[in-house]
């Protein structure tokens, strides 16, 4: 490959198949650092206003600045246009960027395992889009390779190249139609499904409840097929999730911090003051809640209806693909041979709305990117639980999702102890330093310590209830299933093909009660799936018939009564 | 569920580590304990006002790391064994906190030795063993180092026969 590398030629094409990313890349980077300057400008011209100087004076300080920023911003980004590189060859996807420092990024085409178009709104203006090709590689940035910016259609077909599993390149018939909104219409690239001859998950799957429309294709197992779509009455779930609260207090965060720029935050600190001076404070901290609930909600309508515009999530030629996003457009994918498993997440507050999302169990997934909003392994937003079942069972090619017809079996008794005294000590403790400084200090936290006491133990005590109650494990068909969690609940399916090892651990308090701790390692994800305080004899059967034959050679067996729960061996005490 | 009456225990692997590897435990565990407190010793002597609470400190640090050292180590030998056999590979390690790490052959993706210095001093190696999981690696340490370059070379032989990519 090192022959190829040799002075990029011009622009575009090279010899050797090196391509150039998008020229439009200076002029997104311009409007882009242009945007950021104009909106710093705001806060530095209210301070240099506070100045006694004229206003023309600062305001010409200010557009010196706002070019020279703009300017070497796009003339950094043209250096780095101008050489950096990409080719695809039948083999690897290759980045390099050689001027000064020489880098080359390598990556081979089989092992790519998802690629992620995203458009923000100014690169949608300018009809490019930033593509991020992930490899199975966990953690680390070596494990996915960007290219930024490309052009649109053109990224639509090297997305379709990339992750045809033939590996060779693909000659594409027409160009697909592309809409100016994103969301790409179907590409009829491929004249055959080459990657699984008519797989059995598009056969039975789709049922009239799951509101997916078939893609109306001819012909036997369609190389495109819908599994879900938006409905807008999942909205209602929104409000009730942890960005509401997030989004509130960010609100107030947000307020004081503009304030501050403009000189106004003592001025809106002594309204509030007299606010405080007029108001009981408990009619006043109402409100204050009262008041950031309503942002929060609002937040999180809005939040919801720009990332979930549009959303699609379908099946293409062995890839799954959910296509959705208002402003920033976000098309991600994932091979299906990737697929290990599926998790159904039910967080407090919509469990008690019985909604559910969904995850995909995948190795290679790209971890989430700080500027990111959403997770890419999200499949479905919180939607109606069965919906979220039928979703997760179309997603494994199963007639009925693991996580739901699973006969899950509980945890032994002493399990729910161990989860009841970390409430009590979670509350205890805290509660115990408060009481000790009052004693020593002052009597005020003496009060906060025994109102912690009331109000939180009985809180605690009902998640660590709820956490023993969500504990459960199980095997359905080809799948094993953990369920596990304090108020956000996860029911998580693992193939138990995908199962890549075990890992049992006991503390000095499990072995006393019997329990450990069983982990099956996969390359999904963060690499293992506990289940948590199962019964020692009963975790190490369930493992053995979960993975046969890979802890057999290792067990022991007794077939005397059960007398109590025997140590496991060499506690070496 | 399996096992009504039956009950099922993990048995312990094959092979104890080296009886020498006790002695390269406590001789970490030793200089944990020694480079911090002769830290706090300087400081001692450098620090005047704050002379008392060092030197509070560092007799606690090396009452605490003594004892440490003299437990700890022979706790570990007891606990931590390892085996390879056809099919897996099997090791268990700790002291108080106990793991026991099973993974196929098929799924093994490196092997690698390490020796740090204090081990090559007692003529030991660790060896690490990778899958493609991300919940980290087995890990058996307190090998002599001649069987540890020969597990390596036999691991890695069996599994470079495994086809797949091994996730």
């Amino acid at each position: 490959m090192s022959e190829g590398a040799s002075e990029p030629m011009g622009h575009g094409e090279t010899g050797d198949g090196w391509r150039a990313l998008d020229r439009r890349s200076p002029a997104v980077t311009a409007m882009l650092t242009a945007g950021i300057a104009l909106g710093s400008a705001v806060p530095v011209f209210a301070s240099v206003r506070g100045d006694d100087r004229p206003i023309w004076q600062a305001l010409a300080v200010l557009a010196v600045g706002f070019l020279v920023v703009v300017g070497v911003a796009a003339v950094l980004e043209r250096l780095r246009w101008k050489h950096t590189r990409y080719r695809i060859t039948a083999e690897r996807v290759e980045l390099r960027f050689s001027w000064i420092v020489h880098r080359l990024r390598s990556v081979p085409r089989d092992r790519i395992r998802t690629v992620d178009l995203t458009a923000n709104p100014l690169l949608r203006l300018f009809g490019v889009v930033k593509m991020q090709i992930g490899t199975g590689q966990q953690g680390g940035q070596h494990g996915h390779l960007v290219l930024n910016p490309l052009d649109r259609r053109q990224a639509e077909l090297l997305r379709v190249e990339l992750l045809s599993h033939a590996g060779s390149p693909v000659v594409p018939v027409a160009p697909p139609p592309v809409s100016p909104t994103g969301p790409t219409r179907q590409t009829g690239i491929h004249p055959v499904d080459q990657f699984r001859a008519a797989p059995a998950q598009s056969a039975p799957a789709t049922t009239g409840t799951v509101p997916a429309r078939r893609e109306a294709q001819s012909g036997h197992g369609p190389p495109i097929r819908t599994i879900a779509g938006l409905n807008w009455s999942w909205i209602r779930y929104a409000p009730v999730s942890v960005t509401t609260p997030i989004l509130g207090a960010a609100a107030f965060g947000g307020l004081l911090q503009i304030s501050e720029w403009f000189g106004l935050q003592r001025t809106i600190l002594g309204g509030a003051g007299d606010l405080l001076r007029e108001l009981p404070v408990f009619p006043l901290v109402v409100l204050l809640v009262a008041v950031g609930i309503v942002v929060g909600v609002i937040g999180s309508l809005a939040l919801f209806v720009e990332s979930w515009w549009g959303y699609r999530l379908t099946w293409e030629h062995g890839v799954f693909r959910v296509r959705r996003g208002l402003l920033t457009s976000r098309s991600l994918t994932l091979d299906e041979r990737r697929l290990r498993g599926v998790e159904v997440v039910e967080p407090i507050g919509a469990r008690l709305l019985r909604a559910a999302k969904v995850d995909a169990v995948a190795t290679g997934l790209r971890a989430m990117g700080r500027d990111e909003r959403s997770d890419p392994k999200m499949l479905l937003p919180l939607a109606p639980r069965a919906l979220a079942h039928r979703v997760a069972a179309e997603i494994v090619g199963e007639e009925q999702s693991p996580t739901e017809s699973v006969r899950l079996h509980r945890h032994p008794p002493a399990a729910r102890g161990r989860r009841l005294r970390w409430a009590v000590g979670s509350v205890l403790l805290p509660a115990a330093v408060l009481a000790l400084l009052g004693l020593l200090f002052t009597d005020a936290l003496l009060n906060v310590a025994w109102i912690v006491l009331v109000v939180l133990l009985p809180v605690a005590i009902a998640l660590g209830l709820d956490a023993y109650r969500n504990l459960g494990h199980g095997i359905t068909g080809e799948y094993l299933v953990t369920r596990y969690g304090a108020a956000s609940r996860h029911t998580v399916a693992l193939r138990r093909s995908g199962v890549i090892g075990w890992t049992i651990t006991s503390s000095p308090f499990q072995r006393r009660a019997g329990l450990v701790t069983l982990a099956a390692t996969t390359a999904a994800q963060q690499g293992a799936y506990l289940i948590r305080d199962i019964g020692t004899s009963d975790g190490l059967a369930f493992a053995e018939e979960a993975v046969p034959g890979l802890l057999t050679p290792f067990l022991e067996r007794s077939s005397e009564g059960r007398d109590a729960h025997p140590p496991l061996p060499d506690t070496a005490t | 569920m399996p096992g009504q009456i039956e009950t099922v225990r993990l048995r312990p692997p094959a092979n104890r580590v080296e009886r020498r590897a006790v002695w390269w435990w406590m001789t970490q565990d030793l200089l944990g304990a020694v480079i911090p407190a002769v830290a706090l010793g300087v400081l001692a002597a450098v620090i005047a006002p704050a002379r008392s609470w060092l030197q509070f400190a560092q007799v606690i640090v090396l009452v605490v790391g003594v004892v440490y050292a003299a437990i700890v180590p022979f706790w570990r030998y007891r606990v931590h064994r390892w085996e390879v056999t056809e099919d897996a590979v099997y090791a268990k390690a700790g002291w108080l906190w106990q793991e026991w790490r099973v993974a196929p052959m098929s799924r093994i993706q490196t092997v690698d030795t390490e020796r740090g210095p204090i081990e090559r001093l007692f003529r030991l190696s660790s060896v690490t063993v990778t899958t493609a999981s991300a919940a980290g690696p087995i890990k058996i340490v307190g090998l002599d180092h001649e069987l540890a370059a020969e597990l390596v070379r036999r691991l890695t032989e069996t599994t470079q026969a495994a086809p797949g990519d091994a996730t």
